[in-house]
């Protein structure tokens, strides 16, 4: 119980850095995987296979590995972050290679003729994209979406290493301190299942909505 | 002289080797119907779909109301700008029906005249419940196309076109995906804008519909618009060995 009154309010405190980390980091990392699918989609040919390179590269390296080559590496080229922008930019980089995979498979599951349909009345790609590609393809991307958004949380614990406050850097400091590593790891644990049961939650009521009107009544 | 919506001369489309048309020539007259059929894989709907260009064409020039479209010039493509506004004018009906699933019927058929004619949602919404209306919808606006049957999807699709107020339609095969009962249903909705005096070019196995509705009739085979008559002409007294054929297996195969 000491434990808990003394360490309880920089654990809750971590915790609300670990959800901003990861909030924030799936909301621009799944914008950059957007602008990256739709660039690949209706870009020139040289830009594709510049972003496909991007794609293999960041799926291809650790997380870690990326992070430090931004936070110590950026600036010896003139990028100087402090740790909770440098984290962000981090996880935005690393999460948009994914999300940009799992918005092509979107783009092609939506049928050709719905698109057709479109061009055929005259509508302009932009209006395309916005009003039938986008939300037609994320019928079936958003089981994906949310699976690796999911995945994400768990990788905002590595930005402890580049001293973002969040919950695992919380949790290392108790543990050290204490010498209570059961229990600091077992109330990690606790946060994270609470946080992902609570997104995956939202996430089959959002997908329960939008594919409300989409089952074929036989 | 008749005036001809669309003119189509020298027509050629190639799928790498494979020559989908060949050297195509018809006159599309202005206020009436005109049935493309044929085989399939003779090129009907592929020649349909370079109407509005939705295929590319490699050859020869397509007309609608004198205009070129596609291309400002032989060769060179026209802008993306200039093309919609030419397909503002041409609507088009196709054999899946091509609703978009997550607007109901209504939001279907706005949707263009929302984003394509800029009307207000008010007004949109109002011409498309007319618009539905017309096709014999009028308790199904608010349903979703998961809702309807296949006969009313294609009649949602119809309005959808119709909405935007075309000076040409364009159908491609639009009963061939139908239950056999639901067929009637879109014909006799499609035999009202004929009569409407709506210049029509309908790809269709529905010789019924070839004989007692369109004023032309074309057969293709092999990329090869063969011939362009009238419908007696063609259906009944055929000249082309071809034709015959053709209408010996449809016969056979529809005889019981």
């Amino acid at each position: 119980m000491d434990l808990l009154s003394q360490y309880g309010p920089a654990l809750l405190r971590g915790f609300g850095y670990t959800v901003l980390c990861w909030a924030l980091g799936t909301v621009f990392g799944m914008a950059l995987g957007l602008v990256i699918a739709l660039l690949r989609h209706y870009g020139p040919r040289w830009l594709c296979w510049v972003l496909q390179v991007y794609i293999e590269v960041i799926r291809g390296t650790p997380f870690l590995v990326q992070l430090f080559v931004l936070y110590y590496g950026g600036p010896l080229i003139g990028l100087r972050l402090d740790a909770l922008p440098a984290g962000l930019l981090g996880l935005t980089i690393y999460g948009s290679p994914y999300f940009a995979e799992i918005f092509r498979a979107g783009f092609r599951a939506v049928p050709l003729g719905q698109l057709e349909a479109a061009r055929a009345i005259g509508m302009t790609e932009a209006a395309i994209v916005r009003r039938i590609l986008l939300p037609l393809s994320l019928v079936s991307a958003l089981p994906a979406l949310i699976n690796f958004s999911i995945i994400l949380t768990k990788e905002t614990v590595i930005l402890s290493i580049i001293t973002v406050p969040e919950l695992m850097y919380q949790v290392s400091r108790m543990s050290t301190e204490t010498f209570r590593y059961v229990e600091a790891n077992l109330v990690l644990a606790l946060f994270f299942w609470g946080l992902v049961e609570a997104i995956s939650r939202l996430g089959r009521r959002f997908e329960a909505r939008i594919t409300k009107h989409l089952i074929e009544r036989t | 002289m008749q005036a001809s919506a669309v003119e189509i001369r020298n027509v050629n489309k190639f799928y790498g080797p494979f020559q989908a048309l060949k050297d195509v020539d018809l006159s599309v007259p202005a206020g009436k119907v005109t049935c493309l059929i044929g085989p399939s894989g003779s090129g009907k709907s592929t020649l349909l779909r370079c109407i509005n260009f939705l295929e590319e064409y490699d050859s020869g020039e397509i007309r609608i109301d004198g205009r070129l479209i596609g291309y400002d010039a032989p060769g060179r493509k026209m802008s993306g700008r200039a093309l919609r506004e030419m397909r503002r004018s041409i609507g088009m009906v196709f054999q899946q029906f091509n609703l978009w699933p997550h607007m109901s019927a209504r939001e279907n058929v706005a949707e263009g005249l929302i984003r394509v004619r800029g009307l207000s949602k008010t007004e949109a919404g109002a011409r498309a419940a007319e618009a539905l209306a017309k096709v014999g919808l009028a308790d199904k606006m608010d349903n979703h196309p998961s809702r309807l049957s296949g006969g009313q999807q294609q009649r949602v699709a119809i309005a959808r076109a119709i909405a935007m107020e075309p000076r040409l339609m364009l159908f491609d095969e639009p009963t061939s995906a139908l239950d056999p009962e639901l067929v009637g249903e879109v014909l006799t909705v499609m035999k009202t804008l004929a009569a409407e005096g709506m210049t029509m070019v309908v790809v269709t196995h529905e010789m019924g519909f070839a004989a007692h509705v369109a004023d032309r009739v074309a057969f293709m085979e092999r990329g090869e618009l063969v011939a362009a008559d009238t419908p007696d002409r063609i259906l009944h007294q055929p000249q082309d060995p071809r034709i015959q054929s053709f209408l010996r297996t449809y016969h056979e195969r529809n005889s019981f």
